[in-house]
């Protein structure tokens, strides 16, 4: 049994009755509990996973209408609320919290006969990007098991890379999908902001954050777009796309594209390794049509500024509710006075979580938010309409995912500036709204790296077409794992 | 110079469902924590999803209290922890950053005063506090989430109030305005409550909160300027704080000054995207918006030449005025305005009263047309009206089964005024220099036909068979 196999070719080989989904998920089950002891990409796993295959068989057996999943085991970031499942955010604050309803995604998935085999790791609340942050210990980058695999979604990079699934679902404020799809050599997606529902999506800064397809293919994460994108009562900040098919004309090419180069993205501290990856993939793209120029977006220098001071503020509010009265771990009232409870209750928080969220009770506050939150937003605008001025002259951009190379478990963890410094590249499409994708591109020193593009509002069709006809270009080694 | 200023809060009571959820607004029904969903009880992941008809219903309130009312608007997110806010955040409005509340500046009439309003804004209420437990050391506090979520519309006044009795007078109008706006039913314990901010001449600003009726906003602003005036005498300077109306005493107690110091890090509200309200849809809103209170009054004295007082009482009780509007008649309307104001309102002066009767405008159409046409004494009506609130039988039944109808047959009253004029004839003597013995023989007629006679036809056929003028 190959559990290498892409999401469609899985989809392919049960239709033609070639494999069993029960085989497969029994398989994938085998893979986790083989590796996942050194990658710890999982927190908890879905130990009835093959009984529901089997049930899916069955309908495929008796002729009944089946989703388009067909039981393809798919690995959830532990942000998302599947219900009746365990969902902690990586935290001991939400240790034995039990959703008491699937996230609009999930329910989208279920409906399409997928197959969750379990909860992935992350950084405690989604805050970090080396899933070094998670109340249950790291997971590690399958390539090289003494590097980090990047974060915040590092669970679900590492299940798609180590076999563990064949797709992923993450979520990306900063960069927390497509970072560790770069770190780990998968395919990771930040769709245009209000494509796809964050109902059941715990927020971390939710004025900018999407839930994101990790895949092996481009054409997979299409395909899981198709599947889970689209205009949701329950979330007021959806758009409707009117149920686009992002595969159909995916090989359409990119031919006579206009496509700029970020220079502020391949500039100071850029490894040498991640600058000529990046001049290959801009070659490549011009040997398929494309014509590539640079362009300055004067913003970006201040995004990461802006960014750690939008969402510290939004997590301050966002999880100012995690008081531990009404769900949370095993801490009794009875004695405490309410402040005195929340102020102890809260201190099960990680230590990245505590430092975001005083932050995000500063720069907001009375006589401090002129200086902080307001100019934030005001580059947040700025930068906003840079980009926009950028995509009336080129259809894409491009620059590295992450303009270094993975690093050692613990070499930044300290080091809380120069861990911001990763974000540089990523956070712009969350900032201004628009589609990121970060494919597979290169290898150095036997650790991988990722190319990212972006595209325009809405403009995801376009995107995933041009990050199509790259990986295309593409040859790269197999996982060691 | 005395400055008061209100905030008052509306529940809007007649949605159907709370602001973000589809969990019932009218949580007053239910056993405690049995309202609540993922959304009112914020759990992780859950989003707020805007019901569309309580920006309609609050958009239309900032136009009947002539405000400003912006295109678009926006929500902000208030944060401060407390037990009984399940995110630990209020999703409210804000006007800081541009007019983005419902209402922008606008005023009312009360009496020959014009009060300015501030702003309008609309918001999610809080869940319930229930204390248990005698002595502070054992306090337990409870909290009930039924109530989280609830739409309520802030309406904050200038400081345009000097005495207590304005205040009265207004809350009295405003109540009167939102119910007939059929946006509210103030009448609901908790629907409408108030904070106030008091200053006197030379003296701090004074916010107090905690008051939970408009029966006590009247005696805690009394009595707070009392405090202040008495400080003041002393030359005691008068500090800005917020106090509490303690309900028990019936005084206000100084609040913690923790809880001044709050920084509510207000910022927007990115779940829920701005909302635009086009001048199209204003104007449809407008159109929908039912008759003002003034203007009923006005079209019932004009219209139907009903007394300035009568109108004035008729038009301002929504209960009241539905009953009309929906009963009345060119013919009858002064008949029904009468029956409603002089005899039905002691009949159902509560809530409760007015809830269990059984009157329809049927009764009172048919009520009317009798007493005009003397088939039943404006006297009968009184008994019929009440069995007709008690049992809501037809009135016709009602009139058989009581023997109401009016002894209306001229022979028949002949007779008995003829032994009326025998069984008292020292009576019918003093009758005819006296004019007022009169009326007691009248009285006797009426006592023998139970109130039946027609007391103008009485007073004829007496005069006539004893022969006075």
């Amino acid at each position: 049994m190959n559990l290498k196999i892409s999401a469609l070719d899985y989809v392919q080989e049960v239709k033609n009755g070639n494999i069993s989904a029960e085989d497969f998920v029994a398989k994938t089950l085998e893979q986790i509990h083989r590796v996942d002891d050194k990658l710890h990409a999982f927190l908890s796993v879905n130990e009835n996973a093959v009984e529901q295959a089997r049930e899916i068989d069955k309908k495929i057996k008796s002729g009944k209408k089946i989703g388009d999943c067909f039981g393809m085991p798919i690995s959830i970031k532990d942000n998302l609320c599947i219900k009746e499942s365990k969902t902690t955010c990586a935290s001991k604050m939400l240790e034995n919290f039990i959703a008491p309803y699937d996230a609009t995604v999930i329910a989208k998935l279920k409906e399409q006969d997928a197959i969750f085999v379990g909860k992935v790791n992350m950084d405690e609340f989604a805050m970090g990007l080396t899933t070094e942050f998670s109340a249950f210990g790291p997971s590690k980058n399958p390539w090289n098991l003494e590097y980090v695999p990047g974060g915040s979604s590092g669970g679900s990079a590492v299940s798609v890379s180590a076999f563990e699934c064949v797709a992923s679902l993450g979520s990306d404020t900063g960069g927390s999908v497509r970072n560790p799809a770069s770190f780990c050599s998968t395919v990771g997606y930040k769709p245009t902001y209000g494509l796809i529902s964050r109902y059941g999506l715990i927020s971390y800064a939710n004025s900018i954050e999407q839930i994101g397809p990790l895949t092996r293919t481009v054409k997979d994460t299409a395909f899981m777009l198709n599947l889970i994108s689209g205009v949701d009562s329950k979330d007021n900040t959806t758009i409707d796309n009117n149920n686009e098919d992002y595969l159909l004309g995916i090989n359409s090419g990119i031919e006579g594209k206009k496509i700029g180069i970020i220079k502020e993205m391949i500039g100071e501290g850029i490894d040498p390794a991640v600058l000529s990856a990046t001049k290959e993939a801009i070659s490549k793209l011009e040997g398929l049509g494309a014509t590539c120029e640079e362009i300055s977006l004067d913003m970006v220098k201040y995004s990461v500024a802006a960014y750690y001071t939008i969402t510290a503020t939004e997590a301050g509010s966002n999880l100012a509710r995690y008081d531990n009265l009404r769900y949370g771990y095993d801490f009794p009232v009875e004695g405490y006075e309410f402040n005195s409870y929340i102020s102890k209750a809260r201190r099960n928080f990680g230590p990245e979580v505590k430092r975001r969220m005083i932050l995000g009770g500063f720069v907001p506050s009375a006589g401090h938010a002129g200086k902080y939150f307001l100019k934030a937003l005001k580059v947040k605008s700025k930068l906003t309409k840079e980009v926009n001025e950028a995509f009336k002259k080129f259809d894409l951009l491009i620059a590295p995912t992450v303009p270094i190379l993975p690093f050692k478990l613990g070499e930044k963890i300290n080091d809380p500036i120069s861990l911001f410094l990763v974000d540089i590249n990523t956070v712009t499409a969350n900032l201004t709204g628009k589609p990121a994708i970060s494919i597979p591109f290169s290898h150095s020193r036997g650790l991988p790296i990722g190319i990212q593009l972006l595209a325009d509002s809405n403009k995801d069709k376009l995107l995933l077409q041009a990050a199509y006809a790259l990986e295309q270009t593409v040859s790269l080694p197999e996982v060691p794992i | 110079m005395t400055m008061i200023g209100l905030e008052i809060h509306c529940q809007l009571t007649n949605l159907q469902s709370k602001l973000f959820c589809s969990c019932k607004a009218n949580y007053r029904e239910f056993e405690i924590n049995e309202n609540i969903c993922p959304i009112c009880m914020g759990l992780p992941g859950s989003l707020p999803r805007l019901n569309k008809e309580a920006v309609k219903k609050a958009t239309i309130i900032a136009m009947a209290l002539n405000c400003s009312t912006p295109e678009k608007i926006a929500f902000f997110r208030k944060n401060y922890f407390y037990p009984d806010l399940p995110k630990n955040f209020q999703i409210t409005q804000l006007n800081i950053y541009g007019d983005t509340s419902v209402g922008g500046p606008g005023s009312i009439m009360v009496g020959n005063k014009k009060i300015r309003i501030t702003r309008i804004q609309l918001e999610e209420d809080p869940g319930r506090l229930i204390y248990e437990g005698s002595s502070s050391k054992n306090q337990i506090t409870l909290v009930d989430y039924n109530r989280a979520g609830t739409p309520l519309v802030e309406i904050v006044t200038e400081p345009d109030f000097e005495t207590p009795k304005e205040v009265r007078d207004f809350l009295n109008i405003l109540s009167d305005l939102l119910e007939n706006l059929g946006v509210s039913d103030p009448s609901l314990e908790g629907a409408m409550r108030a904070d106030a901010n008091v200053s006197i001449k030379g003296g701090k600003k004074v916010e107090i909160k905690n008051i939970g009726s408009f029966h006590d906003l009247e005696k805690a602003v009394h009595f707070e300027i009392t405090r202040q005036e008495s400080l003041s005498s002393r030359d005691i300077s008068i500090i800005q704080e917020t106090r509490h109306w303690d309900d028990k005493r019936k005084i206000t107690v100084s609040a913690r000054s923790k809880e001044e110091e709050l920084d509510y890090r207000y910022f927007l509200e990115g779940d829920i995207p701005w909302i635009k309200i086009e001048p199209q849809i204003q104007e449809q809103l407008k159109l929908e918006m039912p008759e003002s209170i003034s203007s009923k009054k006005e079209r019932y004295v004009s219209k139907y030449n009903i007394p300035s007082q009568v109108a004035e009482v008729l038009s301002s009780d929504k209960f009241y005025s539905d009953l009309f509007e929906e009963s009345h008649n060119e013919k009858t309307a002064k008949e029904i305005a009468n029956i409603i104001t002089t005899d039905l309102m002691g009949l159902v002066d509560t809530r409760e009263k007015r809830e269990s009767s059984k009157l329809t405008a049927t009764h009172l159409r048919e009520l009317a047309e009798l007493i005009q046409s003397g088939k039943i004494s404006r006297n009968s009506s009184k008994n019929a009206l009440y069995e007709i609130v008690k049992t809501g039988k037809e009135l016709s039944i009602i009139i058989s089964e009581l023997d109401l109808g009016n002894v209306s047959d001229t022979a028949e009253l002949s007779n008995i005024i003829q032994q009326v004029i025998s069984e008292e004839p020292q009576a019918v003597e003093e009758a005819k220099t006296n004019p007022q013995t009169i009326n007691y023989l009248v009285g006797k007629v009426m006592q023998k036909t139970k109130g039946k006679a027609d007391p103008k036809v009485t007073l004829d056929l007496l005069k006539k068979q004893i022969g006075v003028q």
